[in-house]
């Protein structure tokens, strides 16, 4: 995968992840421009578009657009799963996610996205290592801050 | 500072209520600051909220040196944020970014394995070359280490570092073949993955792991007959995720290898046969399958199967699945066309299909699946797509249509009668071509002219707007005009044509304003010629034409001028020169319009002899051969001449008689004159050389000197060889040019070689030129 993109129906970028080393103008560009393909597709048309030398697999929940940009020879379907996967991950962390709370913590969806996938590949094919590998990030962070603020408490910061 | 800090939260819900950019614009400047007096409390909420202002679009680069300090800091979670920065805002292009190395390092030797986790997820994401080399030791230890916990992460993260360093393969070839007996099926993908990856980009490791087929093999064959599994199963499919990989992995090692595509043959047939495609798991699961059985050496029955798999796809009812049979089916079209043969009317059928890329690809396939037997139905669907489909699929139609009935038209009839009508469906989106290969294969059609008079007349008496119809049908009408008046044609229903309609539809279609000037021409030239073909009255004609004369657009004016002119003063020549066109050479590709004689100039006039036919050669409109061999070699671009010159010349120059200047050795020297009338003083010779016996004359080179009165220019020769007595003469033109009206004299150099013999040299004078030659 080159890249995957989460965005409105107004097309306002919710997360993007690079898998590919891209110059930040440049990927504006390509932001702006597959924004602009995707949100002018009709409901009824497939989820497969080709653009520039990718193909683009899209589909949308709710008012979110999850767009990945795949080589030549991936397969376009396993992608559609692979979207649906990192879709019930969210949904399992966040409790039946909405697309606030991706805005207001986005930093959480990618911290999910990087344990789901690496280099643009799945890491691993268990659902549940997945949410347990971010289970345990978290308590050490939990952890971590927890000591700190007893010492703030007494005024030893 | 003024206000504290914002917390993330507050930021968030601060942009999106804001109208302007006044608040990020005014938070990026105090995290600036902040990030400049080195705050450590505030470090993670001010980056999260310069990573948020990010991806909102704004330029976020002052925050890079954050991402290092955070990540480098023992905390967790300032780790995580660090980390999660540099993924943002540090890829390699980034000249900070090699300074992740040592940190990245250092956190991958952390006790933690989330510590860990975090530097592989950095190092496999974004990782550069340089930065793969250095830490590779650190990974390999990591993914050969069969207790590490952060195993699984370590072989993801080789993956991206032997796509960046192939040379870093021999590293882990060791690994994955020690990796490949294991059973955790997380892990198998992983392995499987790297395995890929190695062996796409080294053809060493490739022939490596041929010998792992069996046991990639049997991982398939394993999930195959397992059961459910809740870890890892999706909508009763076994791991699809591994299963893709594994087939992937055999798609690889199969190719090029016919050991190797057998092993695997059974566990393909099984996977096709087993797997359910109620839902786009199992459809995905399948269509891995059949990419690897069409790319590896499989037995037929297999490759029959996989076909008819696609074949139903793309009876799907699910658009994702029609689109990527369609696809697949495209590329298999090309290496056999024969096995998608039944599976044609579902193509077809799919040309109706609302999504444009899926009718495009529909399109594409039907045409790629047209043979000489099924030509006829095929165009007539075709027809039919061209007929109603949105404006942008036309012109990829048309010409697919085209381009097939081209290939495979089973009879002239047929093939202009498809032209015709893709002409009238697609209108002006036909190719360039298409008009001037139809009115070739109309010319070359000669039995059938009637007949398609007849459709032509009724087409463009009912419509005057496609272009390319008009053009073709206007031309025609010119040449076979007379056609439409005889009513013999036994094929279309009889059209009672008055011999005054067909002038009155010209004259229409050249004062609509929906004719482009192309066309205008073509029906000007038309006009004339009727004035020939058809018996009546002709002042109507003349009428028009001469209306056209005083025209804005400079081509028709001129060509209403030279017409008007055939009328009045040349009207004898009038029927020779609007004689009916030759049959066509197929590799013409000018249009049919008039285009004034072009080569050299005055070219036809170089033999003493001037015949009517001729003059007809001038209006040779698709530029063949130079009907006259003593154009030397080489000759310049056509200049566009006034018909008008060249009548004059017919008329008022006689001809000079050509004098044979010299006869030995088998060779002959002859001149032929011509004096242009534009210029009194120039005289052109054209010299030939021929050979009276058998044998070639080789380096034959003529030299000429004149009175100093005189100039004389020579051009180049046709060649230096002189052939036998069958061959083309080789011919040089002489400019000899005359002011003074002085006697024309002339002294020759020959030189020449023999068929056998030694090289010669001749030197002749010549005085006895023809008086006219000179005076």
């Amino acid at each position: 995968m080159r890249f995957m993109l989460l965005f409105s129906r107004q097309g306002k970028l919710r997360l993007q992840k690079w898998y590919l080393a891209t110059s930040d103008k440049e990927k504006k560009k390509m932001v702006r421009e597959l924004m602009q393909v995707v949100l002018a597709r009709k409901p009824k048309m497939c989820s497969f578009l080709e653009w520039r030398d990718l193909k683009v697999v899209y589909k949308r929940y709710a008012s979110l657009y999850f767009c990945c940009a795949i080589e030549g020879q991936d397969n376009e379907l396993i992608t559609l799963e692979l979207i649906h996967r990192y879709v019930e991950l969210l949904d399992k962390y966040f409790g039946s996610v909405c697309e606030l709370d991706i805005i207001f913590n986005f930093e959480k969806a990618y911290f999910i996205l990087d344990e789901f996938l690496m280099g643009g590949e799945i890491q691993d094919t268990s659902k549940k290592s997945v949410l347990k590998a971010i289970e345990q990030a978290d308590l050490l962070q939990e952890e971590d801050e927890s000591p700190r603020s007893v010492l703030e408490e007494m005024g030893l910061a | 500072m003024g206000d504290p800090l914002m917390t993330l939260p507050e930021l968030i819900r601060g942009v999106r209520g804001a109208r302007t950019q006044e608040l990020v614009q005014r938070e990026c400047a105090r995290i600036r600051g902040a990030i400049r007096t080195g705050d450590p409390q505030a470090g993670t909420t001010n980056l999260t909220k310069l990573l948020y202002i990010h991806l909102l679009g704004y330029p976020a680069h002052f925050g890079q040196m954050e991402c290092l300090k955070l990540l480098a800091s023992p905390q967790f979670h300032q780790k995580r944020i660090g980390y999660l920065g540099a993924a943002l805002l540090l890829d390699e292009r980034q000249d900070a970014h090699l300074l992740l190395t040592n940190s990245i390092k250092n956190d991958l030797a952390h006790p933690s394995p989330c510590v860990q986790g975090l530097a592989l997820a950095c190092l496999g994401c974004l990782g550069s070359a340089g930065m793969c080399r250095d830490l590779v030791g650190e990974v390999q230890r990591l993914a050969g280490d069969a207790l590490a916990p952060m195993r699984r992460k370590a072989v993801a993260c080789a993956v991206h570092m032997v796509r960046k360093v192939p040379e870093l393969s021999d590293i882990f070839v060791p690994i994955c073949d020690r990796l490949l007996k294991e059973h955790s099926q997380g892990l198998l993908h992983g392995t499987l993955l790297l395995i890929t990856e190695m062996c796409e980009r080294r053809p060493d490791v490739l022939n490596h792991f041929r010998k792992a087929v069996p046991r990639v093999v049997e991982i398939l064959h394993n999930l195959e007959v397992s059961g459910y599994s809740l870890e890892h199963s999706i909508m009763g499919v076994s791991n699809p995720f591994l299963q893709v990989r594994a087939l992937r992995l055999l798609r690889v090692l199969g190719q090029g290898s016919e050991e190797a595509s057998e092993a695997m043959n059974d566990t393909l047939a099984q996977v096709a046969m087993n797997t359910e495609t109620s839902h786009n798991v199992g459809s995905a699961v399948l269509y891995e399958t059949v990419l690897t059985i069409t790319a590896v050496h499989s037995a037929p029955g297999l490759r029959v199967l996989a076909v008819n798999i696609l074949g139903r796809f793309l009876l799907s009812r699910d658009r994702n699945i029609r689109s990527v049979a369609l696809m697949s089916l495209l590329r298999l079209v090309r290496v056999d066309q024969s096995a998608l043969q039944r599976h044609r009317a579902t193509v077809l059928a799919c040309l109706r299909d609302p999504d444009p890329s899926i009718h495009r690809r529909a399109l594409d396939l039907s045409l790629a699946l047209m043979t000489g037997a099924n030509v006829r139905t095929m165009t007539q669907e075709l027809l039919g797509f061209l007929e109603t489909c949105p404006p942008a699929m036309k012109p990829p139609c048309a010409s697919g249509l085209l381009f097939a009935a081209e290939r495979f038209a089973p009879n002239k009839r047929w093939h202009i009668d498809t032209m015709l009508q893709v002409l009238t469906m697609a209108g002006s989106l036909v190719p360039d071509n298409a008009v001037s290969r139809l009115i070739q294969l109309i010319v070359g059609a000669g039995e059938l002219h009637p007949y398609i008079m007849r459709r032509l007349y009724g087409a463009l008496a009912c419509d005057i707007s496609q272009q390319p119809l008009v053009q073709v049908a206007t031309w025609c009408i010119g040449e076979y005009g007379d056609l439409l008046l005889a009513d013999s044609c036994e094929e279309a229903e009889p059209v009672q044509v008055e011999e005054g309609q067909v002038p009155a539809l010209l004259e229409r279609v050249l004062q609509s304003h929906l004719s482009l000037p192309p066309t205008r021409a073509l029906a000007l030239t038309a006009l004339m010629k009727l004035s020939t073909r058809l018996p009546g009255d002709i002042d109507r004609i003349r009428r028009i034409v001469s209306v056209f004369g005083s025209c804005h657009d400079i081509e028709l004016q001129q060509r209403a001028v030279e017409y008007n002119a055939l009328f009045r003063k040349y009207d004898h020549l009038r029927a020779s020169v609007l004689e009916k066109m030759p049959l066509v050479r197929a590799e013409e590709e000018e249009g049919a319009e008039v285009v004034a004689p072009g080569g050299q100039k005055r070219a036809p006039f170089s033999t003493a002899q001037e015949e009517p036919s001729q003059v007809a050669d001038l209006l040779d409109l698709l530029g063949g051969p130079p009907a006259d061999p003593l154009v030397p070699a080489g000759s310049d671009t056509p200049v566009a001449e006034s018909l008008l010159d060249l009548l004059e010349d017919v008329t008022t120059a006689p001809p000079i008689p050509p004098l044979r200047v010299w006869e030995g050795d088998g060779l002959r020297l002859d001149f032929a004159f011509q004096r242009p009338p534009a210029d009194p003083h120039l005289l052109l010779i054209t010299a030939s050389a021929s050979r009276t016996q058998p044998g070639t004359t080789l380096g034959f080179l003529l030299q000429a000197a004149v009175p100093k009165a005189l100039q004389v220019q020579l051009e180049a020769p046709s060649g230096t060889s002189v052939p036998g007595p069958d061959g083309a003469p080789l011919s040089q033109q002489l400019r000899v040019r005359n002011p003074g009206q002085a006697p024309l004299r002339m002294r020759l150099r020959l030189a020449y070689t023999p068929p056998a013999g030694v090289p010669v040299q001749e030197t002749l004078e010549i005085n006895d030129f023809p008086a006219a030659a000179w005076q």
